[in-house]
């Protein structure tokens, strides 16, 4: 009786199993797809991406797209414009980030209630866009790297991960000798709780370095100049305005024609192979920390 | 014994003596604080220029009170009731799309058995969170185009003709939200994974003993487990309901799609500093905030009734 209950059992898990196992396969699928079909498209023959052959493997194998991209004056000018906007942009994250996050996580700090009260009240009122448009132009900040990482320069959400963190991982014994020995806050901070903090400054590198690389909404309300452009803007103005440069001039031969064609394409092959390009920095990080930032969202969500 | 003695004088400190003793600390929160007091609490004090006429040469003080002028003039022009019921229909939509997937998302992995398989399920589900906004809108106008993208190719496979999609006004929001849950449900199931690490394998334990099918202990036991998670998440959701991030459907606009795709956010960032109308634009934006706070408050205050669990 019990025997044949369990062999039901059984059963009805496998069962159960496979269609887990379909149903996951098909999201897999989902969405890896898009992705592999953007890495084959920018390798692959113009041509042969416009006329929809590229669909499992590549077509014709070959770099011109990426030529075409690496040739793009203003897609390297943005390239490098961002690398400058994240590291500094990072920086000043950490630097004002970990201060505040470990003053908060020491529950012998004073003024610990009002601080954290102070961050809490930003996450749900805000001025909105205008009045904060006007606070950072009459700082100056207009058409200047500073309007892209001052304002953002303390995520609650990120100072909050990282002060549980602190004060989950740093045992109150370890102050409490390094206070016997004369150590003082600063001197712990930096030499003690700093060294031990390495996973959560790398969730916070990736967590604001990845914002930074992605944001385009700042650099288009701040920055008028085209050669400070990031390289958000830039992708904006080619995959999404359609801006690439055609050579100009009319077709009227039909091999004018032709070369016009096959321009179009290229300008197209060059849109996948600049996506690719773009997303370089993020996929090189990405599988190296993975770990960490699955950890991050935990910590944020034990007390958030 | 002995460390009770060395606690001993600590508890004495009088209150100015530990007020002097962690002054320094008051040095760490001091540049985030200023930052955050200029960049985050000078401009609600701007807000007042949504009472005002405000003049970029008169200053905020100069310009003169128009009290509830621009409130009224957007709720009596012709873009009040399109852009808040754009703003509510695209919000809502992906709410009701997005929300239950990553639940059911993570309760499938952590009922996988295949472990190697489901590290590089989860690998590829999280990564689309981290391509930025223009990546994404560029794919989905590149996949979308109705001369050379692969959708089209494979509707025509089928002998679906094709149709200009970032055109077809009944098409935009399905775009919008359906692109959305490609790219959010992988990093959006994390939360909901962590939280059932948390389950204790007793649990599952005695329940096999007790007979009960995989699906009956996701049911009875992992479900129950991520219900708190699951209903704070959806009561600050529902507090942001107005509030659509303004990147991607900013970016997703075109001329042919407008009257469904243009939002609050679009919207007040057009009047504001395209149309250079700012006292406009700030009043639009401070009405949506109103919105939010008092959806907020209507949420949580019926979840509480409803289920005990609340944001405060």
């Amino acid at each position: 009786m019990i025997k044949t209950l369990k062999m039901h059992r059984a059963k009805s898990d496998a069962i159960f199993d496979t269609i887990i196992f379909i149903v996951l396969t098909f999201i897999f699928l989902i969405v890896a797809y898009p992705l592999y079909f953007v890495i084959i498209s920018s390798i692959s023959d113009p041509s042969a991406v416009a006329g929809g052959k590229v669909i499992w493997v590549p077509v014709g194998l070959n770099f011109r797209g990426y030529e075409e991209v690496f040739k793009n004056d203003s897609v390297m000018r943005g390239f490098v414009n961002s690398i400058i906007y994240t590291v500094m942009g990072v920086i000043l994250n950490l630097a004002v980030t970990l201060p505040t996050a470990y003053a908060l996580s020491r529950s012998d700090f004073m003024g610990n209630r009002f601080v954290t009260i102070f961050y809490l009240i930003t996450m749900f009122v805000s001025g909105g866009m205008i009045p904060t448009y006007l606070v950072v132009k009459s700082c100056g900040f207009l058409d200047s790297v500073w309007a892209l990482i001052v304002p953002g320069a303390l995520g609650v959400y990120n100072m909050i991960v990282a002060r549980t963190f602190f004060k989950t991982s740093l045992p109150n014994e370890l102050l409490e000798a390094s206070k016997l020995d004369g150590c003082g806050n600063t001197r712990f901070f930096f030499h003690i709780a700093l060294p031990l903090s390495s996973a959560i400054i790398a969730i916070l590198i990736l967590y604001y370095g990845v914002g930074h690389w992605n944001s385009y909404f700042s650099a288009l309300l701040y920055l008028s100049d085209n050669k400070k452009f990031p390289l958000q803007l830039v992708l904006r103005s080619i995959l999404v305005l359609n801006e690439a440069q055609l050579q100009k001039g009319g077709a009227s031969t039909a091999q004018q024609l032709i070369e016009l064609e096959r321009q179009r394409q290229l300008v197209e092959l060059m849109k996948y192979s600049l996506i690719i390009v773009s997303s370089i920095p993020v996929m090189i990080i990405y599988p190296l920390v993975q770990k960490h930032f699955v950890k991050g969202v935990m910590i944020g969500s034990v007390k958030g | 014994m002995r460390t009770g003695q060395l606690e001993m004088p600590k508890k004495k400190k009088s209150l100015a003596k530990k007020w002097r003793e962690n002054l320094d600390l008051w040095f760490f929160v001091l540049p985030g604080m200023v930052i955050t007091f200029i960049f985050s609490y000078v401009p609600l004090y701007g807000l007042q220029i949504a009472f005002r006429r405000f003049s970029a040469k008169k200053g905020i003080w100069g310009s003169p009170w128009v009290g509830l002028d621009h409130f009224v003039r957007y709720f009596e022009g012709p873009y009040f009731w399109s852009t808040l019921g754009n703003t509510f229909l695209l919000s809502l939509y992906s709410l009701i799309a997005g929300f239950p997937i990553p639940i059911i998302l993570a309760l499938m992995l952590n009922s996988f058995r295949h472990k190697r398989y489901r590290r590089l399920i989860q690998t590829v589900t999280y990564a689309p969170n981290f391509i930025s906004t223009v990546v994404m809108a560029g794919m989905l106008l590149l996949f979308l185009s109705p001369s050379v993208g692969i959708v089209s190719e494979l509707l025509g496979v089928f002998g679906i003709p094709s149709v200009n999609f970032m055109a077809e006004k009944s098409l935009w929001r399905h775009i919008y939200v359906w692109s959305g849950v490609w790219q959010n449900t992988g990093w959006n199931s994390v939360i909901f994974f962590a939280a059932l690490a948390g389950v204790s394998p007793e649990f599952h334990e005695a329940a096999i003993v007790d007979g009960a099918s995989k699906f009956q202990r996701i049911l009875y036991i992992d479900l129950p487990t991520i219900l708190p998670t699951a209903t704070i998440l959806l009561i600050l959701n529902c507090g942001s309901i107005l509030s659509v991030g303004f990147e991607k459907a900013f970016l997703l606009q075109n001329d042919l799609n407008l009257s469904v795709s243009e939002i609050i956010s679009t919207y007040t960032y057009k009047v504001g500093l395209v149309q250079n109308d700012m006292s406009y634009s700030t009043a639009i934006g401070l009405f949506n905030s109103v919105i939010n706070a008092v959806l907020l408050v209507i949420v949580n205050w019926t979840a509480d009734k409803l289920s005990g669990t609340s944001l405060w």
